[in-house]
C-alpha cells in the first residue's frame, strides 16, 4: 500500500491549489471535450443508447422479412429508398443485398458500438475513479480523446449507411474473401472501406480507454483501498480492460492485413480465385489466417461485453440481497480464469471451416474447460440470493434476469463447443440463439441494470420504479420469447444469415413460429421506449436523488448527490474494510460502507478485524491527496 | 401458440395493472432513510415482484416443455447418416443433461427471490464464503464437462478420421451463388487436376479442368443434382472458386467450409435411400438438399443442390449414363497435348463420327 501511496503522492505535489477553487469552466470544455469522467462516461452512454436504438430498429426490419416473407415492404420506402424495390403491382421487397448489409451492420454494432463502448465506455469512466477513490482517471486528456476517437469512428460508420452501395454486408465477422472483393458483393466496396476505418479508429479509442483503466486502478486508489478491497465491478473493468488491451491489436492487424488486400494487391488472405469471368493474380494467400486473428480478438471480446456486466450485477446483487456476495475471492479467480482461458478458446468458432481436426480436439477441451469458472459465477450469485433479505429495484431485476439469461445461453455453448455436435449446429440458428441469449441479452440487461442503479449518482435524481418494473418486464418475457424459440428452428438446421428459407424443403418449416419470433421482438423493442421516456424525464423531473437511495457501501456513495469537478469536496474518504459489509451479525445498520473504520464497529467486528484497527493509524497517516490535474 | 399469447398476455396485463397501482404508494414516500410507513408499502412492490418471478418460471417450465414437444415434429427427421446417428445421440444425451441443469438452475434463481423476499424483521445471513462450496460446484461441472470432452473426442476423432481406401470420391464446388460436383468417370475413377487459372465460364469449364492431365478426360459435372450411393463411404472433395460458402447437408449431418485455394473434406456414409426416405415420411416430393452456409453474398439464401442417395446398383447405372465433360465439350480437345489426343479422342469419338472429324478439323 505504502508504495503505491508514494507514488501518487510524487506526482501531485505538483499541484498546488485544491480542486475546490477551481475556476468555471467555459460550456465547451465541461460538457463537450470535457476531461471529467463522469462527463465522458454519460457520452458513452448516450452515443451507446443512440446506437442501441439504431441497431435494434435495424434488427426489426430484418425480423420483418424473416417472419413475414410474403409483406409488402413498401411502406419502408421512404426510409430505405432504393433497398425496397418496388414491383410493378406497387409491392416492395427488400433487397436481398441490404438484407445482408443490415445483420452486419446490427451485428458490428450491438458487439462493439453499444456492448464494447456503450457498456465499458459508460461503467468503467463512471465507476472507477468514484468506487477507488480517486478524483478523475489517471490521464482525462486520453480519456478525453477516448471518447472522441469512438465518437469518429461512430461517425464513419453511420456515414456508411448511406452509401450508394450500403454499408459491409459480409456479417460482423468480415471474413475475406467476400470482405476482400469489390465485385463479390456491392458492400464490399466502399462500405467494407469505411468499416475497416471506423473500426481501426474504434481500436484506438477502445486502447486509450482500456490504458486508462488500468493504470487508474493500479495507481489511483485511494488509502486504504488495497486490492482485496475492491469492488467486484472494478475487478471486472479491469480485466475487461486487458482482455481489450491484449486482443484488439490483433484485431488491428488483421484489418490493416485486409486493407492491403483490398487496396494494394498484396495477397494475404487471398488464393485462387476465379470471379465475374477472370481469374485474380493473388496467390498463396489463405482465409483461414483471416478466421485465426479475428477470433483471437472475437472470442476474447465477448467477454469484454459480458464482463462488466457481470461485475455491475455483482454489486447490485450484493446491495439488494443486503448480503455480501459470496465467495468474493472465487469472484475473482473465476474472472481471471476467464480471462486466461478467452485467449485460448478461439478456434471453436472455426470447427468446421476445415482446420486440422487434431486442432479442433484441442480446442474443444479448452473451450469446455472455460464453462467451469463460468458455471461457479452462477452458482455464486444464487447463492448470494439464498437467505438473503432481497429488495427488489428495477436494477435488481435486471440483474437476476442477467443471471438467468447467463445461464440459460450459457448452457448451450456446451453444446457448441463440443466440436462434433458443432458439425450441425455450426452458422444454424442454433449458434444465433447461444449467443443472444449468453452475450446480448446478458450484456444488455446489465447495462440496463447498471443505469438504474447508478442513475441517482449520474444524475442527481431518481428513475421512476414503477415504468422501471413494467420495462423489466415487457422486456424479460419479450426477450425469452423472441430467443428461446430460435434454438428450435436451430436444431432443425436452419442457416443463418438468410433472406429467406422457403426455397428449401428442409427449411420450409416453422412459418408461424417464425413469424411469432417476429412479434415477440417488436414487443420487447417497444418496451424500450418506456425506458427511454424515464430515462429522459427522469434527468430533467426525476425525484431528487437522497445521498446512498440504496444503502450500499461502495465509495461513489460518500460523494455529494451532484459530484463536482474532483467528486469529493474534502479529502477523498479512507477505506477501512471491503465492501460487502451487509447484515454483518452485531451491527445496527444492515450495511457498513467501506469508509467506516473497525474502530468504530466494535460490536460487529470478527476476531480478525480487531486485530486491524491499530492498523488504521497507519492507514490514515499516508499523504494521500491527489488533486485532479489540469 | 396462441394459446401461449393468450395467457402470456393475461399475465402481462395483471402484472402490469397491480404493480402500477400498489407501486403508486411507494413512489410517493422514499425520503433519506427507509421510514416504517415505506417498509410496509415496500413490501407491496416488493412481494409482487418477487411472487412475478416464480410465477413466470413456473409459466416458462410448461412453456419450454409444450412448445418443446409441439416444435419436435419439426426438428429434423432422423439422421440418414451413419455418423449423424452417433451425433445425433450425443445431442440428445447432451441436450438432457443441460435441460437438468437449466432446470435446476433456474428453479433456484427464481425460487430464493420469493422466498428471501425483504422483510424488516429479518436480517439476510452472513454468509461469505464457504470453500467447500465452491470446491463441490468446481468439481461437478469439471467431471461433467470432462465425461462431454471425452465422448466428443470420440466421436469428432471418427467422423474426421481418413476416408476408407474405396470411398466414393466426388468433388463438390461451391461459387455465386450454386453448387456445382464433378466426378472421377468411370473408366478410372480418378478425378483430373484442375487450377483455378484454366477457369473459364464463357467456354464452359467453369471448373478448371486441367485437360493436360489424363484422368480428366472420363470425368462428368453436373450442375443441378449430385447422385450418391447408399451404405457406401462417400468422400466429398470440397472447394470453392471466389468466395468462402459451405456444404451443409442437414439430413446428412454434414457440413465443412469450401474455402479458395485450400481445398477440404467430409465423409459419410449414407444410409437412406431417397426412396427410403419418401415411404419413410409419406412425401413423395421429398429431396435431400444441399444447403450453403458460409455467407457468400446476395445469393447465400439460394445456393441450393438437390442430393439423390440411390441403391448402389442404380447409383452405377446412373454414373454409366452420364456423358464425360469432353464427351460434351468436344471444343477441350484443342487443350490436350498431342501425345494423350488418342487416348482422348475415345471420349469424343463415342459421339457421333462426323462431330469429331468437325472438332479434329478445328482443332489442328
Ligand atoms: C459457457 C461458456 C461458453 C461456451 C462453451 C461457448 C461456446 C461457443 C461456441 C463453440 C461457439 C461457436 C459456435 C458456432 O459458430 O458453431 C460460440 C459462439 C458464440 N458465442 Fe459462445 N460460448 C460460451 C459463452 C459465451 C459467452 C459468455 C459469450 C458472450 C458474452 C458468448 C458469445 C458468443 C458469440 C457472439 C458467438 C457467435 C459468433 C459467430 O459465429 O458470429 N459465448 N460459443
Ligand atoms: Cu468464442
Ligand atoms: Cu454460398
Amino acid at each position: 500500500m505504502a508504495t503505491v501511496a508514494e507514488h501518487i503522492e510524487t506526482q501531485d505535489h505538483a499541484h498546488g491549489h485544491g480542486h475546490e477553487e477551481h475556476h468555471e469552466q467555459s460550456f465547451i470544455r465541461k460538457y463537450i471535450f470535457s476531461e471529467d469522467h463522469k462527463v465522458i462516461a454519460k457520452q458513452y452512454l448516450f452515443s451507446g443508447i443512440i446506437w442501441a436504438v439504431i441497431g435494434g430498429l435495424m434488427s426489426l426490419v430484418f425480423r420483418l422479412q424473416l417472419g413475414f416473407p410474403e409483406m409488402d415492404m413498401a411502406w419502408l420506402k421512404p426510409v430505405l429508398g432504393q433497398w425496397v424495390s418496388l414491383a410493378p403491382d406497387g409491392t416492395g421487397k427488400l433487397d436481398p443485398n441490404f438484407y445482408l448489409a443490415l445483420v452486419t451492420m446490427h451485428g458490428t454494432i450491438m458487439v462493439f458500438f453499444v456492448l464494447t463502448a456503450g457498456l465499458s465506455g459508460t461503467f468503467s469512466n463512471f465507476l472507477i475513479p468514484l468506487q477507488v477513490g480517486a478524483r478523475d482517471m489517471a490521464s482525462g486528456f486520453m480519456n478525453m480523446l477516448s471518447y472522441w476517437f469512438f465518437f469518429i469512428s461512430s461517425v464513419i460508420m453511420f456515414w456508411s449507411i448511406f452509401l450508394e452501395t450500403g454499408p459491409a454486408g459480409g456479417g460482423w465477422v468480415i471474413y475475406p474473401p467476400l470482405s476482400a472483393l469489390g465485385e463479390a458483393n456491392p458492400g464490399s466496396q466502399s462500405g467494407m472501406t469505411l468499416w475497416l476505418v471506423a473500426m481501426a479508429l474504434f481500436i484506438v479509442s477502445s486502447l486509450l480507454g482500456g490504458i486508462n483503466y488500468v493504470t487508474t486502478v493500479i495507481n489511483l486508489r485511494t488509502k486504504g483501498m488495497s486490492f482485496d478491497r475492491l469492488p467486484l465491478t472494478i475487478w471486472a473493468f479491469t480485466f475487461t480492460a486487458i482482455l481489450g488491451i491484449l486482443s484488439f491489436p490483433v484485431l488491428l492487424s488483421a484489418a490493416l492485413l485486409l486493407i492491403f488486400d483490398r487496396s494494394f494487391g498484396t495477397s494475404f488472405y487471398l488464393s485462387d480465385i476465379y470471379i465475374n469471368g477472370h481469374a485474380l493474380p493473388n496467390q498463396g494467400g489463405s482465409p483461414i489466417l483471416f478466421q485465426h486473428l479475428f477470433w483471437f480478438l472475437g472470442h476474447p471480446e465477448v467477454y469484454i461485453v459480458i464482463l462488466p456486466a457481470l461485475g455491475l450485477t455483482s454489486e447490485i446483487i450484493a446491495t439488494n440481497s443486503r448480503k455480501p456476495i459470496f465467495g468474493y475471492k472465487a469472484m475473482i479467480f473465476s474472472m481471471a480464469g476467464i480471462m486466461f482461458l478467452a485467449f485460448i478458446v478461439w478456434a471453436h468458432h472455426m470447427f468446421m471451416t476445415g482446420m486440422n481436426p487434431f486442432l479442433g480436439s484441442v480446442f474443444m477441451l479448452l473451450t469446455l474447460i472455460i464453462a467451469v469458472p463460468s458455471a461457479v459465477k452462477a452458482f455464486n450469485y444464487i447463492t448470494t440470493l439464498w437467505r438473503g433479505n432481497i429488495i427488489f429495484t428495477p436494477a435488481m431485476m435486471f440483474a437476476i434476469g442477467l443471471v438467468s439469461f447467463f445461464v440459460s445461453g450459457g448452457l448451450t455453448g456446451i453444446i457448441l463447443g463440443n466440436s462434433s455436435l458443432d458439425i450441425q449446429l455450426h452458422d444454424t440458428y442454433f449458434v444465433v440463439a447461444h449467443f443472444h441469449l449468453v452475450m446480448g441479452a446478458a450484456a444488455i440487461f446489465g447495462m440496463i441494470g447498471g443505469v438504474y442503479h447508478w442513475f441517482p449518482k449520474m444524475f442527481g435524481r431518481m428513475m421512476n420504479d414503477t415504468l422501471g418494473y413494467l420495462h423489466f418486464w415487457l422486456t424479460f418475457i419479450g426477450v425469452y420469447l423472441v430467443f428461446f424459440p430460435m434454438h428450435y428452428i436451430g436444431i432443425a438446421g436452419f442457416p443463418r444469415r438468410y433472406y429467406q428459407w422457403s426455397g428449401f424443403e428442409t427449411f420450409n418449416t416453422f412459418a408461424d413460429l417464425n413469424a411469432f419470433m417476429t412479434i415477440a421482438a417488436i414487443l420487447a423493442f417497444a418496451a424500450q421506449i418506456i425506458f427511454i421516456y424515464n430515462f429522459i424525464y427522469s434527468i430533467f423531473w426525476g425525484k431528487k436523488a437522497p445521498a446512498n437511495p440504496w444503502r450500499s457501501n461502495t465509495l461513489e456513495w460518500t460523494t455529494p448527490i451532484n459530484p463536482g469537478h474532483g467528486n469529493w469536496p474534502g479529502e477523498i474518504p479512507t477505506v477501512y474494510r471491503w465492501p460487502y459489509d451487509y447484515s454483518k451479525p452485531g451491527s445496527e445498520s444492515d450495511f457498513i460502507p467501506q469508509n467506516i473504520p473497525f474502530s468504530a464497529t466494535p460490536e460487529s467486528n470478527l476476531p480478525e478485524e480487531n486485530e486491524m484497527i491499530s492498523e488504521e493509524k497507519e492507514i490514515e497517516k499516508i499523504e494521500f491527496n491527489h488533486n485532479i490535474p489540469d | 401458440m396462441t394459446l401461449i399469447i393468450g395467457l402470456l398476455a393475461i399475465l402481462f396485463l395483471i402484472l402490469t395493472g397491480v404493480v402500477i397501482s400498489k407501486t403508486q404508494q411507494l413512489i410517493k414516500g422514499v425520503k433519506g432513510e427507509i421510514e416504517e410507513k415505506e417498509y410496509n408499502s415496500l413490501n407491496k412492490s416488493n412481494n409482487l415482484n418477487a411472487i412475478g418471478l416464480f410465477i413466470f418460471w413456473i409459466i416458462s417450465v410448461i412453456g419450454v416443455i409444450w412448445s418443446f414437444f409441439d416444435a419436435r415434429k419439426d426438428f429434423l427427421p432422423e439422421a440418414s447418416s451413419v455418423h449423424g446417428k452417433e451425433t445425433d445421440y450425443w445431442f440428445w444425451l447432451s441436450m438432457a443433461v443441460i435441460m437438468a441443469a437449466f432446470f435446476v438452475v433456474n428453479t433456484l434463481l427464481f425460487y430464493f427471490p420469493m422466498k428471501y423476499k425483504f422483510d424488516k424483521n429479518r436480517k439476510a445471513t452472513f454468509y461469505p464464503h464457504n470453500n467447500n462450496l465452491e470446491v463441490i460446484w468446481t468439481i461437478v461441472p469439471a467431471l461433467i464437462m470432462a465425461g462431454l470432452v471425452f465422448t466428443g473426442l470420440r466421436v469428432w476423432n471418427k467422423v474426421m478420421a481418413d476416408a476408407p481406401e474405396d470411398a466414393e470420391v466426388i468433388e463438390i464446388m461451391g461459387r455465386q451463388f450454386a453448387w456445382a460436383v464433378r466426378y472421377p468417370g468411370v473408366d478410372d475413377n480418378k478425378l483430373g487436376n484442375y487450377d483455378f487459372r484454366l477457369m473459364d465460364d464463357a467456354a464452359g469449364n467453369n471448373f478448371g479442368i486441367d485437360f493436360t492431365d489424363q484422368n480428366s478426360f472420363d470425368d462428368f459435372t453436373n450442375g443441378t443434382e449430385m447422385h450418391i450411393p447408399k451404405g457406401k463411404p462417400v468422400n466429398l472433395k470440397i472447394r470453392a472458386r471466389d468466395v468462402l460458402h459451405s456444404v451443409f447437408i442437414p439430413h446428412m449431418r454434414v457440413k465443412m467450409d469450401a474455402v479458395p485455394g485450400m481445398p477440404t473434406k467430409f465423409w459419410f456414409v449414407a444410409d437412406k435411400s431417397t426412396e427410403d426416405m419418401r415411404k419413410e415420411l409419406g412425401n413423395p416430393d421429398f429431396n435431400y438438399e444441399i444447403a450453403c452456409t458460409e455467407v457468400c453474398g446476395r445469393s447465400h439464401f439460394g445456393m441450393k443442390l438437390i442430393m439423390i442417395v440411390d441403391e448402389p446398383a442404380d447409383y452405377e447405372k446412373w454414373k454409366k449414363e452420364q456423358k464425360p465433360f469432353l464427351t460434351l465439350n468436344p471444343d477441350f480437345l484443342s487443350k490436350v497435348p498431342e501425345n494423350l489426343k488418342a487416348r482422348a479422342l475415345k471420349y469424343v469419338e463415342s459421339e457421333s463420327a462426323s462431330e469429331v472429324a468437325a472438332v479434329t478439323d478445328v482443332t489442328e
